[in-house]
């Protein structure tokens, strides 16, 4: 295998400069780019957005550029931009990093956005289990207000902006667009239903624009650099770098900036280290507990939005889960399943219904009572679900269950089995 | 110079299953199906009230792609369709989940035959449970009016809609997420302990058997059984104009002589009208506007004669507490007057006297146990049931409803007027007040008794209303808690001058009222139920000679012989009363 | 206690111009700074009457989100990650040890009411799994000693308050 390493376009500055000190940002060339901006204008960034290809890291890998530009016609006097750091997909913590290490580059992405899209307010929606890192994201805004990169007339540009923090209060779900705005309405996490859409009546049913932390802190990196330097990265359909979170059974769990198109075995036999105490490999799940299940035998899987999508799963939320040979495949489902049962929002019938019937199977798996009739009711439901669920939720949930099931059809032969042994 | 702006409404046209159809921009696909002769199904929709989207029952196919049709508005060139073996194996799947997490013994069940789940379920040919069953088994049956089978609930969030948006109350709500998700009264109280205002609003409008009044037929049973007990019945207007419905007869059609008939058939002593009770209200009620008016008491005067209302203002408008009219319900005053007025007349011990009263309504079932309404110890009606309770007993007797001869109530507490029969409609009580206050103030006989801008479904109506030169009275007609709300914020903050508002808790009165039969959405999405009912009542006050309250000779011969006049010291005793502050 | 409540409620929602658009942060620093670490019904019902909005809307709010409690728990949370990766890392270890620590089994609170032990799902500290998070501190890499010292640095803290 070929040595392998990380690369850092978007993780430049990590531990170049003294994380909590804007002046030491500044130093280390911060808030240049938005220099670029409010010299250059904004027809010029959006551009260089255009053509970095950057698709947006919250999982939806829905062009930037495009979603910036429909933003900017979105006209009323009040528009949001918020910072999706909800990191809610368990093996996630990517953000996490971006927040603790690079927190003024999130911030500055967030006022080009805000910029080029002429939105006025901003928030960054932080999850509650991180509530260890809120004290440090506030004082950088209070010191980006000090030094009037936030507030009145930006840096005498006659742009304002005004940011503020908000806590989630623990719901995974809060991390889809409507459901963010409703709990930042002070109401539970339950999506509305589209159209409208987020960017056209969100926060307050005004237009607000969701974008995730990875993808504001590219959009710095990307105006600092040039689209061309991030094209240098990556293939042709997935243009530049990722950062990933890879956690389990390696022996270097951590936070990772790869080009995208690496191997599953280069990042877990490379980057990681290997597997850990040199057991056998035996999947990963990818891009987090909606994410797909891939057996080890397809670890030469290039890690690209393209070849995902051919093995039936997506990039997700950039986490990679590595299980070894002691981890039950299904016993790992009854822990993604149990997650969702406990997350899901409980609106729709398909996944609030359809988790419970999930559970009620797994449970009969795991008591050794499981027949062939409840694999039957398990393919219904994965059905039902994937197909009309009201979000992002109910419809991702399904792909680990339907990978695990088309990569490991011996593993559910023990449907039939119990259905034997139930007979004796 | 005037500019005119000609709005002219957009029109788009779709595809649905082949067939072109051209609907108003803003429509839903699934009212855009239902013009081209296509009931996509639902369960969590109700028109203009729940549009969330969540039990995805309506899934279609939209360009392709499976969407909900409740909610997805009608594009140019849509391409929909609605009947493929796609669209009908989801919806089976989905109605199988919903049963599955269901209590399903349809034939013990309130809703079987008048239920949208069950009805769903043999639409769409769902012939086998493909899920085991599990769900909750939680009864809150504390509160007088309202029972929760949580084992039949299905999410579908109607009752939180009505119970927080349309009656700004809020003690239903979605709690809890996930496969835990339900709903549940606030801190899973029981209705009793919270401030339900008891109206029955969220019965009415579950597609299922989740919500039930509480029922009472067994007590009028006993005491129909009871040799020593003189029972008599009362029915309230609105009553007549629903209960065919639930023998078949078209939404509107009046049954008051079938109904008095069935009464006698059921073995009640004797028939009365809350009618008539209805026309001595108007007698109390006016005499106390006027006298507030003419010696600057505490205005505005507001009704109470709906209790739904009366409990919203003692828990959310404490303050207003002294606006409130100090006369009891119609259902009320006719009991106290039947245990005292009636008792005397005919020899007969108040305590063998058991009032029966038929309502429209399931906050009545409270009223009658308030011990404010209690005359010497003396509870002023027994038992109150709704009209759907009332047909259920009459099917139990097996009598054939539709057969029967149109009879009379009996004499004297059977006599009313028109003014009285309009009380079942929002707005009926302000018009049959302004009938005969407009004459007691100009001391003639007022002609015209027709005060249409009080009727109607308008959530607040408001009249100036030129009774001479001298006099004008300001009214309001408020409807439905939400509009309660509304109004009462700008009076509590004194930024309106009206002299006498009518107050009704349910939406368009109490023909609409918690009590009444239930009609599926699919139904009231064609039909405006409130309207046709109150139709009947407006036909029935156009029919009869007498139309004002003081008209009603009976009322008359009352106030001669036992009352003396109007709020009299024996008036205020039998037929006045007070309130609770209960914030 | 209703009157303490009263004013605790009165200060908080006016610290965020009684608008319920903030319900959620009003509720969180509610039940920090209440006796049980919970919103109590007594407290729903005042928020909902200072903040315009019905009470089941609060109740909704408090029983949908993690973080929010309508019961009483105790004034430290431990909450175990049993996510996907820490279940791969085996976290199963780690909760006995807190059991034995504590006393008290998952799910359920110390009898002096100081500490609460769930599990929780991610927290996004999947690098250290078997994570834990003790309030809004988060540990990896314990062993059985390392448990020990930290719930015993707890119950100091504790006893100071
Ligand atoms: C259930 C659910 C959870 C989500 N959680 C997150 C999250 O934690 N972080 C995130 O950035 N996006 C999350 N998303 C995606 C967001 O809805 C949204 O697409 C994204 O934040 C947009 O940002 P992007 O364009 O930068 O990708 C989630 C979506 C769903 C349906
Ligand atoms: S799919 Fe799940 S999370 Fe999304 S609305 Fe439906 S129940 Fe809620
Ligand atoms: S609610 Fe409907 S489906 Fe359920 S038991 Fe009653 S009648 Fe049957
Ligand atoms: S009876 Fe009225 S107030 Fe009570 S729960 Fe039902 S809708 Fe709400
Ligand atoms: S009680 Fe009835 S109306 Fe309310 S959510 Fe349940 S099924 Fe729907």
């Amino acid at each position: 295998m070929k040595q392998v390493h990380e690369v850092h376009f978007i993780t430049e500055l990590f531990g170049k400069y003294d994380g909590s000190s804007l002046q030491s940002y500044l130093e280390a060339g911060g808030f240049k780019p938005l220099q670029q901006l409010l010299a250059g204008g904004s027809e010029k960034i959006l551009k260089e957005i255009d053509e970095s290809g950057l698709q947006g890291r919250g999982g939806a890998a829905y062009p930037t550029g495009r979603k910036l530009r429909q933003f900017l016609s979105e006209k009323a006097p009040r528009k949001f931009v918020v910072c999706n750091a909800d990191e809610g997909e368990p093996g996630t913590f990517k953000d996490r990093e971006l927040l603790r290490r690079n927190i003024y580059q999130v911030i500055e992405g967030m006022i080009i956005t805000a910029v080029c899209t002429q939105a006025g307010e901003g928030i960054i929606y932080v999850r509650e289990e991180y509530t260890n890192i809120h004290d440090h994201i506030e004082q950088a805004i209070e010191s980006c207000y000090q030094h009037n990169y936030l507030g009145k007339n930006i840096l005498g540009s006659g742009f304002s902006f005004e940011l503020r923090l908000f806590s989630g209060a623990g719901s995974y779900v809060c991390g889809e667009g409507f459901a963010m705005c409703e709990s930042m309405e002070g109401k539970s996490g339950r999506p509305r239903t589209k159209p409208p859409y987020v960017k056209q009546a969100g926060f307050l049913n005004l237009p607000t624009l969701v974008i995730n932390t990875e993808t504001l802190s590219a959009i710095v990196s990307i105006i600092r650099h040039g689209a061309h330097e991030f094209r240098k990265y990556g293939t042709a359909e997935s243009p530049g770098t990722k950062l990933i979170s890879v956690s389990g059974k390696v022996e270097r769990p951590g936070v990772y900036e790869i080009p995208f198109g690496l191997t599953i075995n280069e990042i877990v036999n490379g980057l990681a280290g290997g597997m850990k105490n040199g057991k056998k490999g035996n999947f990963v799940q990818i891009g987090g507990a909606s994410g797909g299940i891939l057996p080890a035998r397809l670890w030469d899987t290039k890690y690209t939005y393209e070849d995902f999508s051919r093995a039936g799963m997506s990039v997700g939320s950039g986490a990679i889960v590595v299980a070894d040979t002691e981890t039950k495949l299904l016993d790992y489902l009854k822990v993604v399943q149990d997650f969702f049962n406990h997350e899901s929002c409980g609106k729709c019938t398909p996944c609030r219904e359809g988790n419970r019937q999930l559970r009620i199977i797994f449970d009969k798996i795991a008591a050794g009572t499981a027949t062939a009739e409840d694999f039957y009711r398990m393919e219904i439901v994965l059905d039902v679900m994937g197909s009309t669920s009201l979000c992002g939720s109910g419809k991702t949930e399904v792909v680990p269950f339907n990978t695990a099931i088309k990569y490991f059809p011996e593993e559910f032969a023990v449907f039939a089995e119990f259905e034997k042994r139930a007979v004796i | 110079m005037k500019t005119v702006m000609l709005t002219i409404e957009k029109k788009v046209t779709l595809t649905i299953d082949g067939k072109k159809v051209t609907v108003p921009e803003g429509t839903t696909v699934l009212e855009a199906a239902k013009t081209a002769g296509i009931h996509i199904p639902t369960l969590c929709y109700l028109e203009d009230i729940n549009k969330v989207g969540a039990c995805r029952i309506c899934t279609v196919e939209v360009n392709n792609r499976l969407q909900a049709a409740c909610i997805l508005p009608a594009e140019e060139g849509m391409v929909v369709k609605t009947n493929t073996s796609r669209v009908r194996q989801l919806r089976k799947h989905i109605l199988a989940l919903i049963l599955a997490n269901h209590d399903s013994n349809c034939p013990t069940c309130i809703r079987n035959n008048n239920c949208e789940l069950q009805t769903l379920a043999n639409e769409l040919n769902l012939r086998e449970e493909i899920f085991e069953r599990e769900y909750a088994r939680h009864v809150d049956d504390m509160s007088p009016s309202v029972v929760r089978d949580d084992s039949k609930c299905i999410n579908c969030g109607r009752c939180v809609s009505i119970c927080n948006e349309v009656q700004t109350v809020g003690v239903l709500g979605f709690v809890h997420r996930s496969d835990r998700t339900k709903v549940a009264p606030v801190y899973d109280k029981s209705l009793a302990e919270l401030s339900c205002i008891n109206c029955g609003q969220c019965i009415v409008n579950c597609p299922v058997g989740a919500l039930r009044e509480k029922d009472n037929t067994d007590l009028v049973w006993e005491a129909l059984a009871d040799k020593s007990k003189y029972v008599i019945v009362q029915t309230a207007p609105a009553v007549r104009a629903a209960l065919g419905e639930e023998f078949g007869l078209p939404i509107g059609t009046g049954v008051t002589g079938k109904m008095v008939a069935a009464l006698r058939r059921l073995g009640f002593d004797k028939v009365f009208d809350t009618n008539f009770a209805a026309d001595v209200t108007i007698m109390e009620e006016g005499t106390e506007l006027l006298g507030r008016i003419q010696s600057g008491g505490v205005l505005p005067l507001i009704t109470s004669c709906s209790p739904g209302w009366i409990k919203f203002c003692e828990h959310k408008y404490p303050e207003l507490i002294p606006n409130l009219s100090s006369c009891k319900s119609p259902q009320n005053m006719m009991g106290a007057l039947l245990k005292s007025h009636y008792a005397k007349m005919n020899g007969l011990d108040p305590k063998d006297i058991f009032v029966v009263s038929v309502m429209p309504c399931t906050a009545k079932k409270f009223e009658v146990q308030r011990e404010e309404l209690e005359v010497d110890g003396i509870r002023d009606v027994d038992v109150s049931i709704t009209t759907r309770e009332l047909a259920q007993m009459i099917k139990e007797a097996r009598i054939d409803f539709l057969r029967l001869e149109d009879e009379h109530f009996d004499e004297y507490y059977g006599e009313s007027t028109g003014a009285a029969v309009i009380f079942g409609a929002t707005g009926g009580v302000m018009e049959a007040a302004i009938r005969t206050v407009a004459d007691i103030l100009t001391g003639q006989e007022i002609e015209e008794v027709n005060y249409e801008f009080v009727r109607g479904m308008e959530g607040v109506k408001e009249a100036r209303i030129k009774i001479n030169e001298d006099i004008t009275l300001n009214v309001a007609v408020v409807h439905g808690g939400a509009n309660i709300t509304a109004l009462l914020d700008k009076v509590k903050n004194g930024e309106t001058d009206y002299h006498f508002i009518e107050v009704m808790a349910c939406p368009g009165g109490c023909v609409n009222g918690g009590g009444q039969p239930i009609v599926p959405d699919k139904i009231k999405m064609e039909i405006n139920v409130p309207v046709e009912r109150a139709k009947a009542l407006y036909r029935a006050d156009s029919a009869v000679k007498r139309r004002k309250s003081h008209q009603n000779p009976m009322v008359k011969k009352l106030y001669e012989d036992f009352l003396g006049e109007p709020n009299s010291e024996l008036a205020h005793k039998l037929l006045h009363t007070t309130y609770v502050n209960r914030q | 206690m209703s009157k303490e409540l009263e004013l605790l409620t009165d200060q908080v929602c006016a610290g965020y111009g009684y608008d319920p658009v903030n319900l959620l942060p009003i509720l969180q620093e509610i039940q920090q700074r209440s006796e049980g670490n919970y919103i109590s019904e007594e407290a729903a019902r005042i928020i909902a009457r200072k903040l315009n909005i019905t009470e089941s809307r609060v109740y909704d709010v408090v029983t949908y989100f993690s973080a929010l409690s309508a019961v009483p728990r105790g004034d430290v949370i431990v909450q175990i990650c049993n996510s996907t990766t820490c279940s791969i890392c085996d976290n199963r270890e780690l909760v006995t040890w807190f059991e034995d620590e504590l006393g008290v089994k998952v799910g359920e609170t110390t009898p002096d009411n100081k500490f609460t032990l769930i599990y929780t799902h991610c927290i996004g500290a999947c690098d250290i799994a078997p994570a834990v998070r003790i309030n809004h501190d988060v540990y990896g890499g314990l062993t059985r000693e390392k448990v020990r010292e930290l719930v015993a640095s707890y119950r100091a803290k504790e006893a100071v308050k």
